[in-house]
């Protein structure tokens, strides 16, 4: 007899999505997370904590949705010729926290297109990554996206992006208000021959699933929301909670997977509690969900899955980040951070293809660019400098109030020599070897932000910016931000490093997410996904967890509500 | 001294209160002495401050974790020879910092004109960096947290700070002010 039917390791989009569906199918679950919950009272009825709140200091300066950088620090590096490391600290830290990544995101929460799924067959292959088709279609996920956007409640409009994969349902909420940042820019892209639209967003635009309408208080990304007006992982978390079937464990850090004697079946985990007693629980399933990050560090300590490969093939989006300074107020601290996305540099065009030629490369795929806004004033203040220019600087706003933001979150190609493996000094305060971070983009990926900024920089012109400027994370070596301290990615879209396959030569979980060899452990986070697309990772591992759960708990697949057209 | 360190960094101007009107140091002080209170003055409660409805929350402060903890006082403190804080190394604390960036800026610090005291700061590039640093947080971030005095920070900037749960009518996000 089993202490739980699965164990879940982690409680952010992938294993809220997995706890879900299996109570629903009526297992029994344990959600095991490392971080702290700041999220909902672990009691019936399950309400609000009340903690987050509209705090830049909290939330941006004080690792409150943690992980804290000096207890759990993780280490990077551009190649293995930097040595063992080049920073140590915060690289790529997603919140550690009841909700996970969820919790900070602002949710912008587009689907993948058709040819995402099928990257090598459509574009051909690019020397120096190893692009693969993934193991299924986009028509066998749709009715899952459909559910995904259902159980998060996304806000969007049907048919307002041209490029969109199809959809066989209107979305389950109408979009919120438009900002003023990006009414300008969307209006000037629009201009221009682009095709910007409203962003599918989970962030209610009336009330849905018991919560309400977001009140537009602007304090989004980077923050929990205050009201749960934000499809962040407490929609099923709380429903899987209300089963009874569903016990959450915070601050339980899982060290170990157990494996029985005939290495072929998990038994459980072993966990250490808050006050570093470990603690095992017997489990007929585990399911990994703490992320791209998490999960192949978990992996690579305990020796389990393809050593070929667990770790490899990191992708983030390689950012490209377009700024523009207004002569009048925007007031981008009102709604949320970004309404409007575009997806002309994933699709491209003649001059992309011409681009692409000229850089020797097959193809130019970018990612969505997304309009919006800049951050809080702390964060404002620290770019500026200090002294007399400090004040002028602040009262006028330049690099607030009066700028709009263009990020390109482009496709990252995958690359073997990505990747997260252990760090062969430092160590956490639980002393597991820290995650360490190897990467540098694909010269793919850098001829695509040196294609798209100029012509993003002219959008922020037509859109009436009086000056325009440009930067990518990570830095390209040699320009402004290439500093110190400052050189890890940016980006919180973490994927790719145990990817999925139908051999398990190349790959290290099956199209079911089950791990080559131990078909009881399921992986429900973006770990498996075999390339990075241009789009955020969010709403696509919720729609894969409830593929990957649902056929675990044996229920039907999902169909869509109507043919493809 | 301090005060008047960071007014040097963050000066008073005819539209901006500055750095020592706004209460600076006080919001230093309060983070380097955040273990005299319990709990600790780390992180401000919630939801709202009750600055646009529902009950003021900032001002009573979230617990932390025996962990958490060990993390704060490590940065605060400095790591003082306990095994526990030296994992990664000996940590020197903004205690200390600010005590030997006080000590080095000159007992005559107040008396010198600004030039004076910009290039003494200047010559601490190190203190400098954490001064300024924590200086716009206490310019900026919630009046809660001893600085930014009334919201005058926020005033002097055009932001409105936290406006949960009143939020913003759907006109006011898309329109020009």
């Amino acid at each position: 007899m089993s202490d739980c039917d699965a164990a879940i390791v982690g409680s952010g989009p992938a294993g809220a999505t997995a706890a879900h569906v299996l109570t629903e199918a009526g297992w029994s679950v344990i959600v095991l997370e490392k971080g702290r919950n700041h999220l909902l009272d672990l009691e019936p009825p399950f309400g609000p904590l009340g903690a987050v709140s509209n705090d830049e200091l909290k939330l941006t300066r004080r690792h409150f949705l943690g992980p804290d950088p000096w207890l759990e620090p993780r280490t990077y590096r551009r190649s293995a010729s930097d040595g063992d490391r080049l920073e140590t600290g915060d690289v790529n830290n997603l919140p550690s926290t009841v909700g996970g990544g969820g919790s900070h995101a602002d949710g912008k929460l587009p689907r993948f297109r058709e040819e995402d799924f099928r990257i090598l067959s459509h574009q051909g292959a690019v020397e120096g990554a190893e692009l693969v088709d993934w193991p299924f279609g986009y028509d066998e996920v749709e009715a899952c996206y459909a559910e995904a956007e259902r159980v998060v409640g996304v806000a969007g409009e049907a048919g307002a992006n041209p490029f969109a994969s199809w959809r066989a349902d209107p979305f389950p909420m109408p979009p919120g208000p438009d900002m003023y940042c990006a009414r300008l820019t969307s209006e000037a892209a629009t201009r221009l021959g682009y095709h910007p639209y409203r962003a599918p967003t989970g962030v209610n635009s009336v009330e849905y699933d018991g919560r309400p309408a977001c009140n537009n208080c602007g304090f989004c990304a980077y923050y929990g929301c205050p009201i749960e007006a934000k499809g962040d992982p407490v929609a099923p978390l709380r429903h899987a909670l209300r089963t009874g079937r569903c016990e959450l464990r915070p601050e339980s850090v899982v060290t170990d997977v157990l494996v029985d004697g005939t290495g072929r079946r998990a038994r459980g985990v072993r966990y250490l509690d808050r006050e570093l007693d470990l603690h095992e629980i017997s489990a007929r399933h585990v399911i990994l969900a703490g992320g791209a990050f998490e999960t192949p560090r978990l992996l690579l300590r305990n020796g389990l899955g393809n050593p070929d490969v667990v770790g490899r093939f990191l992708s983030f989006h390689f950012q490209t980040f377009v700024l523009g300074i207004f002569d009048h107020r925007l007031h981008g601290h009102r709604g949320r951070a970004v309404t409007h996305l575009m997806d002309d540099p994933i699709v491209g065009d003649g001059d992309v293809a011409a681009a692409a030629r000229d850089a020797g490369l097959p193809f130019l795929r970018g990612g969505i660019v997304e309009h919006g806004a800049a951050s809080g004033p702390v964060m404002e203040a620290l770019h500026s400098p200090a002294g007399p220019m400090h004040s002028r600087l602040m009262v006028d706003s330049p690099l607030r109030d009066c700028m709009a933001a263009f990020t390109m979150q482009g496709e990252d190609l995958p690359v073997a020599t990505n990747r997260v493996d252990l760090d062969p000094q430092v160590r956490d305060v639980y002393g597991m070897p820290a995650g360490r971070v190897t990467y540098a983009p694909h010269r793919h990926e850098v001829a695509c932000a040196e294609h798209w900024a100029p012509r993003l920089e002219l959008v922020m012109r037509e859109a009436g910016a009086q000056r325009t400027f440009w930067a990518t994370s990570p830095a390209l070596p040699g320009t402004r931000g290439d500093l110190p301290g400052f050189r890890a990615p940016m980006s919180r879209h973490i994927i790719g490093t145990a990817r999925m396959g139908d051999d398990p030569r190349t790959s290290v979980f099956d199209r079911w997410q089950r791990l080559h060899g131990i078909d009881n452990v399921m992986c429900a986070d973006s770990s498996v996904f075999p390339t990075s697309t241009g789009y955020g990772p969010t709403l696509t591992i919720v729609a894969l967890a409830i593929r990957a759960s649902r056929a675990l708990a044996g229920l039907d697949p999902l169909r869509s509500n109507r043919a493809r057209p | 001294m301090l005060e008047a360190a960071c007014e040097r960094c963050i000066p008073a101007t005819d539209a901006h209160p500055g750095a020592r009107a706004l209460g600076v140091a006080d919001y230093i002080d309060g983070l380097l002495g955040a273990f005299l209170v319990d709990p600790p003055r780390i992180w401000a409660g919630g939801p709202f401050s009750g600055r646009h409805g529902g009950e003021p929350g900032f001002d009573t402060y979230l617990r932390l974790s025996s962990l958490e903890e060990l993390a704060w006082r490590t940065r605060i403190e400095g790591s003082q020879g306990i095994p526990e804080r030296e994992r990664l190394g000996p940590v020197k604390g903004w205690q200390q910092e600010y005590r030997d960036g006080i000590a080095a800026l000159g007992a005559d610090y107040c008396d010198c004109d600004g030039e004076e005291q910009d290039r003494r700061l200047d010559a601490l590039p190190g203190f400098k960096a954490l001064c300024y640093e924590h200086a716009c947080e206490g310019a900026y971030g919630a009046p809660e947290y001893g600085g930014n005095r009334g919201g005058a920070g926020w005033r002097a900037i055009g932001f409105p700070g936290d406006v949960a749960p009143r939020g913003y009518t759907d006109a006011e996000v898309s329109e020009r002010p």
